[in-house]
């Protein structure tokens, strides 16, 4: 049995970040487990810009982005075993994991941040009829072949859905010399953020087709075309505007989905809405001392987000493990969503415990609205609004509520609203 | 003749739908705009748009098949693909730091094609 203080699970941006935190916040015996070969996670392969806007106001890759912690973890006295599966772990923190060299590895440890990270909604989940061709991708897939691999998985190519990884391929198909015929989208706006509709699809004159989708998938062995339709209020696909679209490749940008059944197996509870466990103001699980960050948690749109969330789970880790066993969820009040948001991120909250004397707050939009007023509310009173500008389901909102605010009120719950302001124009 | 243009500002996730309002070519005002750095890239955006390349480079190594690498700097949108032809045979051997320059002066901008990753001599 192998015992430590802290074990990290992933060596991507959040368990990056988090370990680093923790450390600094004094946490001695550190295990940072990674699957891959190398630490930096998703990032590796995404060798776009846009990265680090927020943490470092300046643009950089993803690759960039990862090696700047990378560098900052390894000058720590930090214990990382790459290439190691978790398999499993319990509510009592024990930890079995395996590596080709070392082989089964049993791990105790008083503390446990869940950063696994998402995976990617696939055609499964879609129910496209059809045959089964080769030449369909999820847009991650297509994403290491290009850009890790180094091969391109097809020629002439539609992609299904608006999501982020979507439009980066999109562009960068383009740019590798394949043909993007059009993207599809089921919702009547893009799921994707604008800069990414505007530099990958409308500099390289992709049509984006709203409120259409894919209703058949043509082609035996490889593919040879999908059909195309719109769809009707209650997505339902209209058939007289079916449309065949010949074609090599279809990637899938649906959606992704926090990677937890090792946070199931510990007996963390988990949000519907959001895919991820429900956790506190320092990212702590409902099972004590096991705490939650990054797309594990709720899947971003920006890493930079991904980072502070890392820090606030560090840092609730190590007040954790300063602290001896402590109720966490004694006196914490339910954040409750209302009308106009999809999810919200911590879904309890202790204002005397907070860590930095302010509370980020992490939700989404049902819908996009060009003006809201989101409303902090309430059983005694509204505790906070904020006018908003460009509110999309696909560009997450973070909103600080400082100590002051809380504590001043006192409330027994909080419930987050988001009001359409005016009329579209 | 006075033309309108619609840019979507990228600077920010806000994404705000700035209007230009052109005369000849010549730009006479901008409307709609959330701040300063919205105003500037408007104004590069309708006369001379420039974006930064990122693509990849083969690797001659064991474990890792390519190596991801940018434009120092932005350049000229209509360069874009100009500049992939010139990447398109590269390759490299580790060990590689991240920002060494990987290809000169690209495309005649003037600007460097640099590494985002390191390699190690190993890899």
């Amino acid at each position: 049995m192998i015992y430590k203080e802290l074990v990290v699970i992933g060596g991507g941006p959040a368990g990056l970040s988090a370990a680093i935190q923790a450390y600094e916040e004094g946490v001695q015996d550190i295990l940072l487990i990674e699957r891959d070969f190398e630490l930096g996670g998703i990032l590796k392969q995404c060798i776009h810009n846009g990265f680090g806007l927020h943490i470092f106001q300046e643009e950089l890759t993803g690759p960039e982005y990862a090696e700047r912690f990378i560098k900052e973890l390894k000058k720590m006295n930090i214990e990382v075993i790459l290439d190691t599966m978790v398999l499993e772990i319990t509510n009592e923190k024990k930890i079995i994991a395996v590596n080709k060299e070392l082989g089964i590895l049993n791990i105790q440890t008083q503390a446990i941040i869940l950063a696994m990270g998402c995976r990617e909604r696939t055609r499964g989940a879609l129910n496209i009829p059809g045959f089964r061709p080769a030449g369909i991708f999820t847009a991650g897939t297509a994403q290491r072949f290009v850009n890790i691999e180094g091969y391109m998985p097809g020629k002439d190519i539609v992609i299904l859905g608006s999501g982020d990884i979507g439009l980066i391929m999109a562009r960068r198909f383009t740019l590798e010399g394949a043909k993007v015929r059009c993207v599809v989208e089921l919702m009547p706006y893009s799921n994707g953020l604008t800069r990414n509709v505007v530099q990958c699809l409308e500099d390289y004159d992709i049509p984006l087709y709203l409120r259409h989708t894919v209703i058949e998938i043509h082609g035996k062995d490889r593919l040879e075309g999908v059909t195309v339709a719109e769809v009707d209020d209650n997505n339902l696909p209209i058939l007289a505007t079916a449309t065949y679209i010949p074609c090599d490749t279809l990637l899938l940008s649906v959606g992704l989905i926090p990677e937890n059944e090792l946070s199931k197996l510990a007996e963390v509870k988990l949000d519907d809405r959001t895919g991820g466990p429900i956790v506190n103001q320092r990212m702590e699980t409902s099972t004590q001392g096991i705490f939650a960050c990054g797309n594990v948690l709720h899947v971003h749109d920006l890493v930079d987000f991904v980072t502070q969330e890392a820090r606030l789970a560090g840092k609730g880790a190590a007040d954790y493990l300063s602290k001896g066993k402590v109720d966490n969820y004694a006196d914490a009040i339910p954040v409750r969503v209302l009308k106009g948001v999809r999810y919200i991120v911590p879904q309890y909250f202790q204002g005397k415990e907070m860590l930095n004397g302010r509370q980020e707050l992490f939700m989404r939009s049902v819908k996009p609205m060009d003006k809201a007023k989101l409303i902090i509310d309430s059983d005694k009173g509204v505790i906070k609004t904020k006018t908003l500008n460009y509110v999309k389901p696909s560009e997450m909102i973070n909103v600080a509520l400082q100590k002051e605010e809380l504590c001043q009120a006192n409330p027994n719950y909080l419930e987050i609203s988001l009001q359409e302001v005016g009329d579209r124009s | 003749m006075t033309e309108e243009k619609f840019v979507t500002c990228i600077v920010c996730p806000k994404g705000c739908r700035i209007k230009v309002i052109l005369d000849e070519g010549d730009i006479l005002d901008i409307l709609n705009y959330g701040c300063k750095r919205g105003v500037e890239y408007a104004r590069e955006e309708v006369m001379a748009p420039k974006r930064i390349l990122t693509t990849t480079v083969a690797v001659q190594g064991q474990n890792i098949q390519m190596l991801p690498v940018k434009t120092e700097d932005a350049i000229p949108k209509e360069l874009l693909k100009v500049a992939m032809h010139e990447t398109k045979d590269l390759s490299v051997e580790p060990p590689i730091k991240i920002g060494d320059v990987i290809w000169p002066n690209i495309a005649g901008t003037g600007v460097n094609i640099i590494a985002t990753r390191t390699l190690d001599a190993n890899v």
